[in-house]
């Protein structure tokens, strides 16, 4: 499930569920209403248990879209899954350091 | 994701069984014109394809195996002076191997111990033939540690480029980049991924299940463009997939590993145009050559290899095309019952038809009758299959009995096009191995033997087939020693077959051997001689509606010929009728039919038989055998059959001519029913019986010789 929180300067997501193209238009859905928001987004995916192109794909986007905007985006704690798939892709600097959090180098060269 | 694989494991199994069958009989084909280089490339391309697709599956140990067997195949494609009988030998042992793994995977048995352990063996054994060094490191691994090891030994070359554009649809086609990229890894090693969003649509028009990503992948592997090309087997459709070779110039390589370049280059300037969307490019071969140009790229490797890799596509496709439909044989058989049930109820029609004496109707009748004809017509040539796959899996037996035995056996195929009913070479296909067993076991001499007697030292063992009038006959001919006539009687009499003192003629003798428990091999052998086979071959033919017969000439042959009906599903059949019953008499059986009033005084009632025409023939009434009550009538007909050299006549009251019978099984309750083999239902909705002929001899037969107290030889 997808957990939706606000304040006055922040908004917090955070993703408990399989992060793929099963969820996809969930996430699409909540991302079309945050992403031209002013405040500070951050998305927490401590609880991602699996990931795919699509739940990726959905998170590059948001980093594109908020950094055009000049908005800021933070990935935070994610799960070994995403850990493991963005070094896999080669994404981590994509997402700059915000990734950072848990051990990333983890195992980043696959299984 | 898992989901969609599991639907397609069937086939995919299915796929590669019948890969595995084809890399048999081709590297059997090798034995005759040494290292063809085409034979040995679709070899190599069989296994490669088995070890593709079972990558996608995750099933490690045939991928981890079938590597090893590939890389010998790849190693014999460029230099075939290694092929040896033993190495094909190791390669037909290594083919069952794989197709046991396979086995494993449908039963969803766990592979144990010990076929890890065979497994391993055989593949010390291949890496242990000559010239074969180059897999030793992976030889003793394989099984464990696949890819590991294939990775190690190959000296770092520039790497291969990969560049992934893949169809909007992938991921809701349940296909993953993420898993196939994953899956490279399993053959070589992603030295980067270049991950690109590029093409991704604002947000506002973003469609979150659509695949917008694109990967440039720098790939470091010894396999070559096929092996790669088949990781991306399945995305093929609407998606554009570049590989380029490692040995690309260098400065190419730099230029096109610079991925941002690359997008912008290749990626967008293709989609960008408009004029082609992404999934219009598979369909759009040519006008993509024209884009190409187009895009005026400066970077002259990109073309080529990509023109390659479409032409490769296309031709690949057309290829799928032209082979065949795979459709579930329940579903062919659902449609022929119904087309049966069709041809009924349009018989019933033009019978009601006629009698309304409506010219119009019955014209259009006479129209969607035939209509319905050529529907059932076409409708059974689908089950029609040409024997010639189920001969050419005797190759492989020839060839291994032949080693074993230290026979020189040559088989010789012909008719291999004749075509007949599926389930008929299904259920034909154990009897005949049987034959064939027993022509290189009994039959086929040892070559010293045969030098002795004058004969070529190497052994010929035909196999035969063609239609002859509404049935397919196959024949199984050696050219050995010939049934010892002297040696069958001997056992005949040891085993109590037949008492001492009686005359029989040859062929009387020849047929002991399809008696149960016959055998008369000096030595029980794994391959036969244990006495349950030929008359289980016999039996098997018997209830396929056909008939085994077999002549035999010492020092020169045995023949064996099999006849058998092109189809289960319908017969020709002949009408008669007793009181207001019908039955149908299966035509091809049917030798004449006389009045019995004509013939009247040679009719012995109380021994039911008469004499025709100098002949002893046995009746069978079958108005007495099935009581069927009414009045005897005036008038009455002997219908003669014949089934081999047996003749019986059975006695209806009339004959209604020739009908064409769609059979219907009887329910199992009538199984214990020995006079009729099966139903059907008339053009007037009446159901008819099929008289079991075979069935129906051997009673009148017995009958008589129980009377007679004659020949108790045949009273089996």
């Amino acid at each position: 499930m997808f957990k939706y929180e606000e304040n006055e300067n922040d908004i917090y997501i955070s993703i408990s569920n399989d992060l793929d193209i099963y969820t996809a238009i969930e996430f699409k859905t909540l991302l079309d209403k945050v992403v031209d928001d002013k405040r500070e987004l951050e998305i927490n995916l401590a609880e991602v248990t699996q990931i795919d192109c699509a739940g990726i794909q959905l998170l590059m986007l948001t980093k594109k879209e908020r950094d055009k905007r000049n908005l800021g985006l933070s990935l935070v704690e994610p799960s070994n899954v995403v850990l493991e798939a963005f070094g896999f892709l080669r994404l981590v600097s994509y997402f700059n350091d915000p990734v950072a959090p848990n051990n990333r180098k983890g195992d980043s060269d696959g299984t | 994701m898992e989901l969609d694989l599991n639907s397609i494991l069937p086939a995919f199994l299915a796929e590669s069984y019948e890969g595995l069958d084809q890399l048999e009989t081709t590297l059997l084909d090798l034995d005759l014109d040494d290292g063809d280089a085409e034979l040995l490339a679709l070899i190599f391309r069989i296994a490669h394809t088995i070890k593709g697709s079972a990558g996608m599956f995750g099933l490690d140990e045939v991928v981890s195996f079938t590597h090893v067997v590939e890389n010998c195949f790849d190693r014999l494609r460029d230099d075939s002076s290694h092929l040896s009988q033993d190495l094909i030998g190791i390669l037909l042992a290594c083919g069952d191997h794989i197709r046991l793994l396979l086995k494993k995977v449908e039963t969803k048995d766990p592979v144990d111990h010990l076929i890890t352990t065979h497994g391993n063996e055989l593949l010390s054994k291949l890496s242990s033939m000559n010239g074969m060094n180059g897999i030793d490191g992976t030889a003793g691994a394989g099984q464990n540690s696949g890819t590991k090891s294939i990775e190690s030994g190959y000296a770092i070359n520039d790497n291969w480029h990969i560049s992934l554009q893949l169809s909007l649809d992938s991921l809701r086609n349940g296909m993953d980049p993420l898993a196939m990229l994953r899956y490279l890894e399993t053959f070589g090693e992603i030295v980067s991924i270049a991950t690109l969003v590029n093409a991704m649509p604002p947000i506002s028009s973003m469609d979150p299940e659509n695949l917008y990503l694109r990967f440039e992948i720098s790939f470091n592997s010894p396999a070559d463009l096929e092996k790669i090309e088949e990781a991306f087997e399945f995305y093929n459709e609407g998606s554009t997939i570049v590989i380029l070779p490692p040995n690309s110039k260098v400065s190419d390589y730099v230029a096109l590993t610079d991925s941002s370049n690359q997008d912008s280059h290749v990626g967008n300037a293709l989609v960008a145009t408009g004029a082609l969307s992404r999934s219009d490019l598979n369909g759009a071969l040519n006008p993509l050559d024209e884009l190409i140009e187009q895009v005026n790229l400066d970077q002259v490797p990109v073309k080529k290899p990509l023109n390659d890799t479409l032409a490769e596509n296309r031709g690949s496709s057309q290829m799928v095309e032209s082979a065949s439909v795979r459709v579930d044989s329940a579903k062919l058989d659902e449609l022929i019952n119904l087309v049966g049930e069709l041809v009924m109820s349009s018989a019933g029609i033009a019978l009601n038809g006629a009698s309304s004496k409506d010219d119009k109707l019955i014209e259009s009748i006479s129209t969607l009758t035939d209509l319905v004809e050529e529907v059932r017509n076409s409708s059974l040539s689908l089950r029609m299959v040409p024997i010639g796959a189920t001969f050419t899996r005797f190759k492989r037996l020839v060839h291994d009995m032949s080693n074993e035995l230290g026979k020189e056996i040559e088989l010789v195929i012909t008719g291999a096009d004749t075509e007949l009913d599926k389930t008929v070479v299904e259920k034909i296909s154990d009897p005949l191995m049987h034959l064939v067993r027993n022509s290189i076991d009994h039959g086929i001499e040892n070559a010293q033997m045969r030098i002795d007697c004058g004969k070529p030292a190497v052994g010929v063992l035909t196999l035969n087939a063609y239609h002859e009038s509404g049935s397919i006959v196959i024949e199984v001919n050696d050219d050995g020693a010939g049934l010892n006539r002297d040696r069958i009687l001997s056992k005949s009499i040891e085993n109590g077959l037949v008492e001492e003192g009686q005359t029989l003629d040859d062929e009387e003798i020849y047929n002991l051997i399809f008696k149960p428990g016959f055998s008369t091999a000096k030595n029980v052998t794994n391959i036969s001689g244990r006495g349950v086979g030929m008359d289980v071959v016999r039996r098997n033919i018997n209830d396929l509606r056909g008939a085994i017969e077999l002549s035999s000439e010492a020092g020169v042959g045995t023949h064996f010929k099999v006849r058998l009906p092109l189809t289960l599903a319908i017969i020709d059949g002949f009408l008669v009728s007793i009181s207001s019953d019908t039955f149908v008499i299966p035509l091809a059986m049917i030798v004449e039919c006389i009045e019995l009033e004509t013939i009247n005084d040679t009719y012995d009632h109380a021994k039911n038989y008469i004499n025709l025409r100098g002949e002893v023939l046995p009746l069978v009434d079958l108005r007495e055998l099935l009581t069927i009550p009414g009045d005897m009538a005036k008038r009455r007909n002997i219908v003669v059959v014949q089934n081999g050299h047996n003749k019986a006549g059975i006695v209806v009251d009339q004959l209604m001519g020739e009908f064409q019978a769609v059979i219907k099984p009887l329910g199992p309750i009538f199984n214990h029913v020995r006079a009729v083999s099966g139903c059907t239902v008339l053009g007037t909705g009446k159901v008819s019986l099929i008289l079991d002929i075979p069935g129906l001899i051997q009673k009148a037969i017995s009958k008589q010789s129980h009377d007679t107290s004659i020949r108790p030889m045949k009273s089996a």
